[in-house]
């Protein structure tokens, strides 16, 4: 088991640098340009002087082996330095990754937004997933009857229904109408005291409840599926027979069975919460991760798209291990050699 | 059965507890929402609207357009003339006399060292400065002393007002950007978040691409007259332009939305909830159709370049009665009307502000049977019976390009229609707004390399002087090969009265004057139809509620110009 892991990390790093290079090059040929949104009274002269100010025009593989410095060598020194508060020489002169739009460093700005995209992404992941299973093991344990089909119906509206529909009629009716909730997220808001908790519960409501709805539906669509596979399973004949009642049939052999392969699903969709939801962010000026990557992408800050989504793409391949392991310590069936 | 009753109370005692916070208006503080997220707060690093105007709530130049198109000092004492001394006999030089109670937000003074160093830190070579055209054919720039300043020219500017004119260059604190200057530039994140200013607010905190907080500049020179009104200053961005709209005219949670470029409709209908109105500023933005002057068959080697010798001419746009049938066709009315609602007007001119510069000798009502008169005339008639007329052997068939936009396309099936009632075959193309308008010279589809025989985007002047703007069409700026497609002349027009007037225009200080050239310039454009005005359009729309007050919206610089002077209105 340990072995196995071991050896899923060391492939793991091939793969993240073979990613690394494909989403550098994809972002890198693409027609975008750091100056592109400048105003037309600016002449292409400025603009080139621009362009060569943020080395947007060095060739390629000198642009890819200086990112490559920055974000693992640079980057992870400035962490441990700013973690621990000691200092590596060369600490002045080492080269972190600039963002063209605000000249800054990127990762100060992913962490600056991290915090939002966790509260509300996280919280509408957590509350989806407290809802989901319940409801769908409910659901396939009384297939057809009128809360399956009732459920059924409103998780297909939550899957088919896009987020940025549902948000703006959240909008529409909560804040508009009746007034209840605010639409724009307030980012300076710091929680000190009952009334601070009770507006930030007040913005996040609309927003989290838009989320929730579309992970609950897509979970617990899953989880029925898994569970009804079960129901129909021998050793549950067999533990009918024995005469267990039904709590003990279905809490303990059904559903430990049938969150196998949910409890993979729900690993598997961790690095989503870090990547933020880029469209319900927009739309209610929650600045997360998912909207710094959109206005990033529309600026042309190719080294903040870069960085952000090699982020991810990280989160991904690390939560496909970790998968993998829960796979191997919830279902004594798999093992690892 | 009653605990689920119970629950249920919960769950409804909870909600509406939460009801009634979203409306608080803070009195002493005003929220103002801009859908695209400012990302810096140095105009020298970026060109964006949201960057320079967030900027300008806290950095002044010396003096800034006001909404009518005069000058509105800040830091200068007076407007320099030809009669105060301040613009120098010759035209070469320009003197300033700042005010001398001026102190930058940490107390120091501000000096005229601090505008030399701004001059100097934007034309760093290494420095990139996105503004550095507004300093282009300054010599120098010296200190003449505590608080004066002289820029000196390479040549005679009857306009001298471009060097620290504006809130696209605003002066830098000498003593905070001191060190940031050349290739250092990018690497003050600390100063370029939270520059040192002398204007009405200090910025408290800055999360790029997110929100700024001010907070009163206490060391404001009008801070005894009770200026700013407010204590704070949130400006929050992202979104998108109709729920920034809607956060202002419907739910009351900000006061003031920027740039809403939303379907007229939608707006009226938003406004009519009573909670505040729609302001729009007129500076000078045209929606043009600009007429190709050389052939873009694309069998030509030489596809859309200008030949000084005219042997690369366009084979029937170089016709001039084609281009005025073309123009008459066209009724800019409906256009502005139906497609533009209040954010633009039906204009004959391509120089339509300040006023003074407006020509009278113009007009463009619509006229199909003028139009097929105008072609019959010059013998361009339909001779094989397919509805299409010739010229010289050739269709009339042309390719005309814009890029995406709603109202763009609505604006071309519009044209296509008339053109088609004077026999003129049209082919619509539109082309994403980052590649048409991006510049890359290895791509076909760009404004400039113009490979189509009409297009049509908004062309403009961020001050109210129009010789920049009119020197573009100066016969050997066309964009070509020779110069990597970079020209400034689109339509490859060239007319040797309009280059003599430009070169009068050059010479010529005093307003009057000058604006009897720039009408003469504009009627060469308009009367040889080298192109087709079709809307003056609004350079911003916003929407501020009820409750705010001394809002001032202006067409040549920042919205936030005067926001010193805005306050809470009693409702």
């Amino acid at each position: 088991m340990g072995k196995y892991f071991v050896r899923r990390l060391l492939t793991a790093i091939p793969t993240i640098l073979v990613i690394s290079f494909i989403i550098f090059a994809i972002v890198d040929l693409s027609p975008s340009d750091p100056t592109s949104n400048l105003p037309m009274t600016i002449p292409p002269e400025v603009r080139a002087k621009v362009r060569e100010a943020l080395g947007a025009d060095d060739p390629f593989v000198v642009k890819y082996i200086k990112w490559l410095n920055q974000f693992f060598i640079a980057e992870p020194l400035n962490l441990i330095e700013t973690s621990f508060g000691i200092t590596f020489p060369g600490s002045e002169e080492r080269a972190r990754v600039i963002s063209w739009a605000t000249r800054g460093p990127v990762i100060d700005i992913i962490a600056q937004r991290l915090p939002q995209t966790l509260w509300v992404v996280g919280s509408s992941y957590i509350l989806g997933v407290l809802i989901a299973v319940p409801v769908g093991i409910y659901s396939a344990y009384r297939q057809y009857s009128i809360f399956d089909q009732v459920g059924t119906f409103l998780m297909m509206v939550g899957f088919s229904v896009p987020t940025f529909f549902t948000g703006l009629m959240f909008i529409i009716v909560f804040s508009v109408n009746l007034k209840w909730f605010d639409s724009v997220y307030d980012t300076t808001l710091v929680v000190t005291d009952i009334d601070t908790l009770r507006q930030q519960l007040n913005q996040m409501i609309m927003p989290v409840t838009v989320l929730t709805l579309y992970t609950t539906a897509q979970m617990s669509r899953y989880t029925r599926a898994s569970t009804l596979e079960n129901l129909q399973q021998d050793f549950i004949r067999t533990a009918r027979s024995k005469g267990l009642t039904e709590r003990v049939v279905v809490g303990r052999h059904v559903v430990r069975n049938s969150l196998i392969p949910v409890v993979t699903l729900i690993a598997l969709g961790i690095p989503g919460i870090f990547a933020g939801a880029l469209i319900t962010e927009q739309i209610f000026r929650i600045n997360g991760i998912g909207q710094y990557l959109i206005i990033a992408i529309q600026g042309g800050d190719l080294p903040t798209v870069q960085t952000v989504t090699f982020i991810f793409a990280v989160l991904v391949v690390l939560f496909n291990i970790v998968a993998d392991v829960l796979y191997g310590i919830l279902d004594p069936r798999v093992t690892y050699t | 059965m009653k605990t689920k009753l119970t629950l249920l109370l919960i769950v409804v005692l909870t909600i509406s507890s939460f009801g009634g916070v979203a409306l608080t208006q803070d009195m002493s503080e005003v929220q103002i929402l801009y859908w695209q997220a400012s990302s810096i707060l140095n105009p020298y690093l970026s060109g964006g609207t949201k960057d320079i105007d967030a900027s300008a709530i806290v950095l002044e130049p010396l003096a800034n357009w006001a909404p009518d198109g005069s000058l509105n000092l800040n830091l200068a004492s007076e407007v320099p003339t030809l009669e105060n001394g301040g613009i120098s006999e010759d035209l070469t030089s320009i003197t300033w006399n700042l005010r001398d109670d001026i102190v930058w937000s940490d107390g120091s003074p501000f000096t005229a060292e601090d505008v030399v160093f701004t001059w100097e830190y934007c034309t760093h070579p290494e420095a990139g400065c996105v503004q550095a055209d507004e300093f282009v054919g300054v010599v120098s720039v010296e200190a003449m002393g505590m608080h004066s300043v002289t820029v000196t020219f390479d040549a005679p500017k009857p306009n001298p007002f471009r060097p620290f004119v504006s809130h696209i260059q605003p002066i830098l604190q000498k003593a905070q950007f001191g060190e940031c200057i050349g290739a250092e530039m990018a690497a003050c994140s600390d100063a370029n978040f939270a520059p040192v200013g002398t204007g009405p607010f200090i910025v408290e905190e800055f999360r790029p691409n997110d929100v700024v907080t001010y907070v009163r500049n206490p060391n404001y020179r009008d801070a005894d007259m009770g200026k700013p009104a407010f204590d704070r200053v949130v400006f929050k961005g992202g979104g998108d332009a109709e729920s920034a709209a809607r956060a202002v005219l419907e739910t009351g949670e900000a006061d003031y939305a920027w740039n809403l470029q939303i379907a007229p409709a939608v707006l009226d209908s938003m406004e009519a909830a009573g909670n505040g109105q729609v302001v729009v500023a007129y500076g000078q933005a045209i929606e043009t159709i600009w007429i190709n002057g050389t052939d873009v068959n694309p069998d030509n080697p030489n596809r859309s370049v200008y030949m000084a010798d005219g042997s690369n001419a366009h084979p029937f746009l170089s016709n001039k009665a084609v281009r005025q049938a073309m123009s008459m066709a066209i009724d800019t009315n409906i256009l502005a009307e139906q497609l533009y609602g209040r954010s633009g007007k039906a204009t004959c001119n391509f120089i339509n502000s300040p006023a003074s510069n407006v020509s009278p000798n113009t007009s463009c009502d619509q006229d199909i049977a003028g139009a097929n008169a105008v072609l019959d005339e010059a013998g361009v008639v339909d001779s094989d019976g397919d509805g299409i007329r010739e010229y010289m052997g050739h269709a009339l068939r042309v390719q005309y390009q814009t890029s995406t936009n709603a109202v763009r396309q609505n604006t071309q099936a519009l044209i296509k229609q008339w053109w088609g009632e004077i026999g003129i075959d049209t082919e619509l193309r539109n082309i994403d707004a980052g590649v048409f308008f991006g510049g890359d010279p290895a791509s076909p589809d760009t404004y400039q390399k113009f490979y189509s025989d009409v297009e049509m985007y908004t062309t403009g002047s961020s001050s109210p002087d129009m010789e920049s703007l009119l020197s573009n069409n100066r016969c050997g700026q066309a964009p070509g090969p020779d110069n990597n497609w970079t020209g400034s002349n689109i339509i490859r027009f060239c007319n040797a009265d309009y280059d003599a007037a430009l070169d009068e225009l050059s010479q010529t200080a005093g307003q009057d004057a000058r604006a009897a050239v720039i009408i003469r310039l504009n009627d060469i454009l308009v009367q040889e139809y080298a192109l087709i005005p079709l809307v003056y359009r609004s350079s911003a729309s916003s929407a501020y509620a009820n409750s705010l007050g001394g809002v001032d919206i202006n067409g040549w610089d920042s919205e936030m110009w005067n926001i010193e002077d805005w306050y809470r209105a009693d409702m």
